[in-house]
């Protein structure tokens, strides 16, 4: 066991814990709106719209996360005519196409643990509402979506977890996450099980921290007794 | 599509065997994962509190821990490992562990980890009765798990080692950072000899969506199988 690298290794590693946080704020906020919109879209009758939802949530559930990001960060640039608008702006930066891969597949993920919290609430609760007179407009939001919100929380925080766990996929393209330091740091000492060690206690850490603040929301919100 | 023919002029044949070695690590993975569960799910179940901590401390890191960072430490670390075990027995010589082993090794650990997990639901899930039912009959202690307990937990653990077969096959495209050539790599060689990412990558996509669409299939006529009578 090499402590010294242990303890040399911790700060350029929680410097990179910052990159990893911000790649995974940002992506569970685009992902959440974009998991919402996909959510009523799937609860919409119309087949088209329905099928097309659909199509989205299997593809990205469906393929592994690496060939996502592969896609936007190698593919799109391909693309002569995307080199020419503002897009490239984004697209070229590794960074940005990291968030819009993880954005896309947490969506995926959100969007089926919405739908289904969507459609575990009792008909009976919408019917009540109706029946007061209350608009369908004031229904979706007063009283579906924070079921909804309550009822997908345990769900919620494993994808949170996971998309936690997935941001290390950023260090194929080229961004010096969490794990892209680890790499780098392993393959310049070959010392794997320390900075195993080190990097793997810091996803520990946050996942700890995750669980227990979602643990908590769910108390908050539990329904009344 | 003259990029996908067979043979010398396109990247077909390539990417069949690609896929071919995706299925092939996805299928050791999973069973060396059955193997790490069966070690775990009962230490997990255990009522010893120390057995029960070894058990809770494999599930808790490998599925708190990125499943990159694993293979990193099995890539970097696999061969200094074997060679130190060889080092005690009197074997000093360099040992390079193939890029399969590697791969199917880290894999599996990982989803060994969420294999134990759905086992250990199931097995809680089962009736109390059953156990002491079996016990009052006088069975065993082998056959009570093995004709009472298993068969009831294997329908109870289809569906969800169904999400852990997902998993793991999507994790497998991970092992292409080791050079492995499975899907992901193919494709990625495939790219840079061709400079069309975007093709061999979309169709790399479609490879996967077609190994979840066809084994979605085949377990849920599994799952069928096991829950007749229900």
């Amino acid at each position: 066991m090499d402590f010294d690298l242990m303890i040399t290794s911790f700060p350029k590693l929680l410097g990179a814990t910052v990159v990893t946080l911000k790649l995974l704020s940002a992506s569970l906020f685009f992902g959440l709106f974009l998991g919402l919109f996909f959510a009523i879209l799937r609860l919409n009758k119309n087949i088209v719209i329905n099928k097309f939802a659909y199509g989205y949530s299997y593809i990205f559930r469906g393929t592994p996360l690496l060939v996502q990001i592969f896609i936007i960060y190698f593919g799109l640039g391909q693309i002569e005519y995307l080199r020419t608008t503002f897009l490239w702006v984004i697209l070229k930066e590794p960074y940005w196409c990291a968030i819009i891969a993880f954005t896309l597949n947490t969506g995926a993920y959100t969007s089926e643990i919405l739908r289904s919290a969507f459609q575990t609430i009792k008909p009976g609760i919408i019917e009540a509402g109706k029946s007061l007179g209350i608009s369908n407009k004031i229904i979706f939001y007063k009283i579906q979506i924070p079921i909804a919100i309550r009822q997908s929380l345990p769900a919620y925080g494993n994808e949170i977890i996971l998309m936690m766990k997935g941001t290390s996929l950023a260090s194929t393209v080229t961004l010096m996450d969490l794990t892209g330091v680890a790499k780098y740091i392993i393959s310049t000492t070959f010392k794997p099980i320390e900075v195993f060690i080190v990097a793997g206690g810091i996803y520990l850490f946050m996942t700890f921290i995750i669980h227990n603040v979602i643990k908590y929301l769910e108390k908050k919100y539990s329904f009344q007794q | 599509m003259e990029l996908l023919a067979f043979g010398k002029t396109g990247w077909g044949d390539e990417l069949f065997y690609a896929t071919l070695m995706t299925v092939a690590v996805s299928i050791t993975a999973m069973l060396v994962g059955f193997f790490f569960a069966l070690i775990f799910t009962p230490l997990k179940l255990s009522k010893y509190k120390t057995l029960n901590l070894v058990g809770n401390f494999y599930t808790t890191v490998i599925r708190g821990v990125p499943e990159l960072l694993v293979i990193y430490l099995f890539f970097f670390g696999g061969s200094g490992a074997i060679m130190y075990v060889a080092s005690i027995f009197g074997y000093y010589e360099y040992i390079e562990i193939n890029a399969f082993i590697t791969g199917s090794m880290a894999i599996g650990i990982i989803s060994g980890a969420y294999s134990t997990e759905v086992f250990r639901g199931a097995i809680q899930s089962i009736d109390k009765g059953q156990f002491e039912a079996a016990k009052v009959l006088g069975i065993n202690k082998f056959g009570q798990f093995y004709k009472i307990i298993f068969p009831q937990m294997l329908r109870l653990a289809i569906p969800n080692l169904s999400n852990v077969w997902q998993i793991t096959l999507k994790d497998t495209s991970l092992i292409s950072v080791t050079g492995l050539v499975e899907i992901m790599r193919q494709s990625y060689i495939a790219a840079g000899s061709t400079r069309d990412p975007l093709f061999f990558y979309s169709f790399a996509a479609v490879l996967y969506l077609l190994l979840t669409y066809v084994s979605m299939k085949l377990i849920n006529k599994l799952e069928l199988r096991y829950s007749r009578g229900y």
